[in-house]
């Protein structure tokens, strides 16, 4: 079906599919730079994953008299990612971080405070206070205040909202994006929507596996259809399992890193005594190790028994006006009161590192398509810093809305693409136990080769994705970051300080490595 | 144990709804919204009498108590499906929530609360006042779902009619004490009497149902004083 385009319009027209946290920033910046920006969502903002997020957001605000600085942010980040990340894109997120959460707080956001400054907490991975909090619902509290902000711009009609649409499939010319068509989740026809540039803000792929911390509206079937079309991925064997969640109620829970943050301890029984392992193993940083490792350690330990979160002994204070929400999942979930008794934890899978393969100006493979957030993501390399997802949202949507003003112009003549086949749900049961089996906190050659064997001959895109994430698992020989291979134990720089990428050849799947981008100062 | 869902369907919002009984084995202490993936998840999805059945269509975001999505009634009182639990005695009883139009099943359309909030002009024009001593009010109206459980049972709201109930009084506190700029204020204020303050029939049903337990008629009170004494 061919599509002509209409007149072009003064206005640069953007889209944005998702309307989480990149793509609030990526239409809010859109919006002030005198564009006008669609937003595409199957539920409202209120609804998205972004409003989950707990523990915080990092900045070098250096207000706590520890000498912090943005280069400290960029190296600890760079650390944790273990090499993988693009570090001059990474800088400059870092560089603008405290201005990002001086202005979430000018537009309302309600960061606790210390005194008349943002207060700030110890996160994972960093030895400084860096991570500003709004007790532990920070990502409710950033969104319900991008929210406001976007609401008057949808009033004076800079943004417009299709909410309860869903992204179906991009309108291509040549090698351009120059729109996308969407349906109504409510029954309507499909809608084809002609547009200087797409934004991909649509989230992680969490409904690939079975029991993750995320929303269950996070599908990933608008990544899988980029997948199909040939669009490159990078990096999709990193996957980031939380230290500690609990499964209730046929979902997985998250308690947040704020508790480890504030004070709170994991131990285990050994000969009937409390033993803090990641205290002992770990002096300097203790219980906040970057997330990949402390993961890797509880897995380790539930091997004997279970491992606990001590949260018992902080103050009353600081579980009421910092804690809040730990102790409300707690107690509605696992009828267990955190300030009583110690939570029983293991990890979950919690976030992509991996995703759309996009450079430092969020361009994606496919001209006019641009992608933010954790759809994409190149910041965090092999393994992500609690604090840093809702920086790269807020930070990577305004930039990919910049990039895409500045340089996208819709083809002449588009067409959809001829239509995938389905995804069954049969075939996305089989997914999701290949998923679990064989992309866990530690993976190996065999149980990964068996999976595909599984995926193999599944119709759909959906499978094809999961397809992608098992090779490029399987292409790196050694374990880095969140990537960890009981046949590969080691990391191995020679071969693998490099960046996945893959992408669909029709059924064929193809993954090879690219070198990191130019690391200064690292 | 055998746990029966009686569920109000409807296929469309012309079509004549139904009642349809599933069998779900589980335990009381499992949520509702765990159930209803289960059901869902089903392959072949039969009814408690053997029929075959079409996926129960409703709205899931989290599924941990932070989005809203699965607002519905559960043994008729509005809450959400994943905070809702089946409890020990052996049924439970889900119907859509009744003030919004229908869409399928479970799911309805609240799109009006969102409407709403845009007519009233709740944004800040300025930069956000700073009062330390506000932070746990304003953290309490940012952090309301907009779930739509506090208008179900409100007796004065209706999706086609004029008052704007609980949820858009929450949320107008924090812009109402953090806006700078005096004229937006006052028009906010304007806005905020005419489709709240003149409407609310302090039924106070609303105080008790929120299913993210936010002070709701607190911060109604706090509104009204802003809106139209100009007492923050």
């Amino acid at each position: 079906m061919a599509v002509t385009a209409v007149a072009k319009m003064a206005k640069k027209r953007i889209l944005i599919i998702g309307a989480g946290l990149a793509g609030l920033a990526a239409a809010l910046e859109t919006a002030q730079n005198g564009g006008e920006a669609v937003l595409v969502s199957t539920q409202p903002s209120e609804r998205a994953q972004s409003n989950m997020a707990e523990g915080g957001i990092n900045a070098a605000l250096n207000t706590k008299g520890e000498d912090d600085s943005p280069a400290q942010h960029a190296q600890d980040t760079f650390r944790a990612g273990c090499g993988l990340a693009d570090y001059g894109a990474l800088s400059a997120m870092t560089e603008a971080a405290p201005g990002i959460v001086r202005r979430l707080y000018a537009m309302g956001a309600q960061f606790n405070m210390a005194g008349s400054d943002i207060d700030l907490r110890s996160f994972g991975g960093q030895k400084k206070k860096r991570t500003a909090f709004a007790q532990s619902s920070t990502g409710k509290q950033v969104m319900t205040a991008l929210i406001d902000a976007a609401r008057r711009c949808e009033a004076e009609g800079s943004i417009t909202r299709l909410a309860h649409h869903e992204f179906v499939t991009l309108l291509l010319g040549g090698d351009a994006c120059g729109g996308a068509a969407v349906r109504e989740r409510f029954g309507g026809p499909l809608v084809t929507i002609p547009s200087d540039a797409v934004i991909m803000a649509c989230g992680g792929p969490h409904g690939l596996f079975p029991d993750s911390t995320g929303s269950l509206a996070n599908t990933g079937e608008a990544a899988a259809e980029l997948f199909r079309l040939g669009l490159p991925f990078a990096d999709l064997e990193f996957i980031q399992y939380h230290p500690t969640t609990f499964s209730a109620s046929g979902k997985r829970h998250l308690v947040s890193e704020a508790a480890r943050g504030e004070g709170g301890r994991l131990f285990c029984l050994r000969e009937g005594q409390k033993w803090y392992f990641m205290e002992e193993k770990y002096p300097e940083l203790g219980n906040l190790m970057p997330r990949d490792i402390t993961a890797r350690e509880i897995f380790a330990a539930l091997r004997e028994g279970p491992v606990f979160l001590d949260l018992t002994e902080l103050p009353a204070a600081v579980m009421e006006r910092k804690l809040r929400g730990v102790v409300d999942t707690c107690l509605t979930y696992m009828r267990l009161d955190p300030r009583c008794e110690p939570i029983p934890v293991e990890p979950g899978l919690h976030y992509f590192m991996g995703g759309i393969r996009a450079d430092s100006a969020h361009c994606t493979g496919i001209t006019n398509l641009y992608a933010a957030g954790e759809c994409c993501s190149f910041y965090h390399g092999a393994n992500r810093l609690g604090g840093n997802s809702l920086l790269g949202a807020l930070y990577g949507g305004a930039l990919a809305a910049r990039t895409a003003l500045a340089e996208a112009e819709r083809p002449a003549n588009t067409a959809l693409p001829a239509p995938a086949e389905p995804t069954s749900p049969a075939a996305l049961q089989t997914v999701r136990t290949v998923t679990r089996a064989c992309l866990g906190v530690v993976r190996d050659r065999t149980t990964m080769e068996n999976g595909l064997d599984r995926l193999d001959g599944l119709a759909g895109s959906v499978p094809l994705l999961a397809r992608a994430m098992l090779k490029s698992a399987l292409a790196r020989e050694e374990s880095r970051g969140a990537h960890y291979r009981s046949d590969f134990p080691d990391r191995d720089d020679a071969r693998f300080r490099a960046n996945s990428a893959v992408y669909a050849d029709g059924t064929e799947i193809r993954v090879t490595f690219e070198p990191v981008k130019e690391a200064q100062n690292a | 144990m055998n746990i029966v869902i009686r569920v109000k369907r409807q296929r469309s919002p012309e079509s004549a709804p139904f009642w349809q009984d599933f069998n779900y084995d589980g335990s009381p202490s499992d949520s509702v919204a765990a159930a209803l993936r289960e059901l869902d998840a089903r392959t072949s999805l039969t009814d408690a009498k053997g029929a075959p059945a079409e996926p129960i269509a409703w709205d899931c975001g989290c599924c941990a108590g932070r989005c809203g999505a699965c607002a519905m009634l559960v043994n008729g009182r509005p809450t959400l499906a994943c905070k809702a639990f089946l409890g020990k005695s052996g049924s439970v009883v889900l119907e859509p929530l009744s003030k919004f139009p229908l869409v399928r099943d479970l799911v309805v359309d609240r799109g009006v609360i969102f409407e709403t909030l845009k007519k009233m002009h709740l944004w800040l024009s300025e930069r956000a006042r700073e009062d330390e001593r506000l932070h746990d009010l304003r953290y309490q109206s940012a952090a309301c779902l907009m779930c739509g459980c506090c208008l179900e049972v409100c007796p004065n709201f209706s999706a086609g009619g004029s008052f704007a109930g609980a949820a858009a009084a929450a949320a107008a506190y924090r812009l109402l004490s953090q806006e700078g700029d005096a004229a937006h204020r006052a028009d906010e204020g304007k806005a905020y009497q005419r489709i709240f303050y003149s409407g609310c029939g302090t039924s106070l049903a609303c105080e008790q149902i929120c299913p993210a337990g936010i002070p709701v008629t607190e911060l109604i009170s706090r509104s009204n004083a802003a809106a139209v004494w100009r007492r923050l």
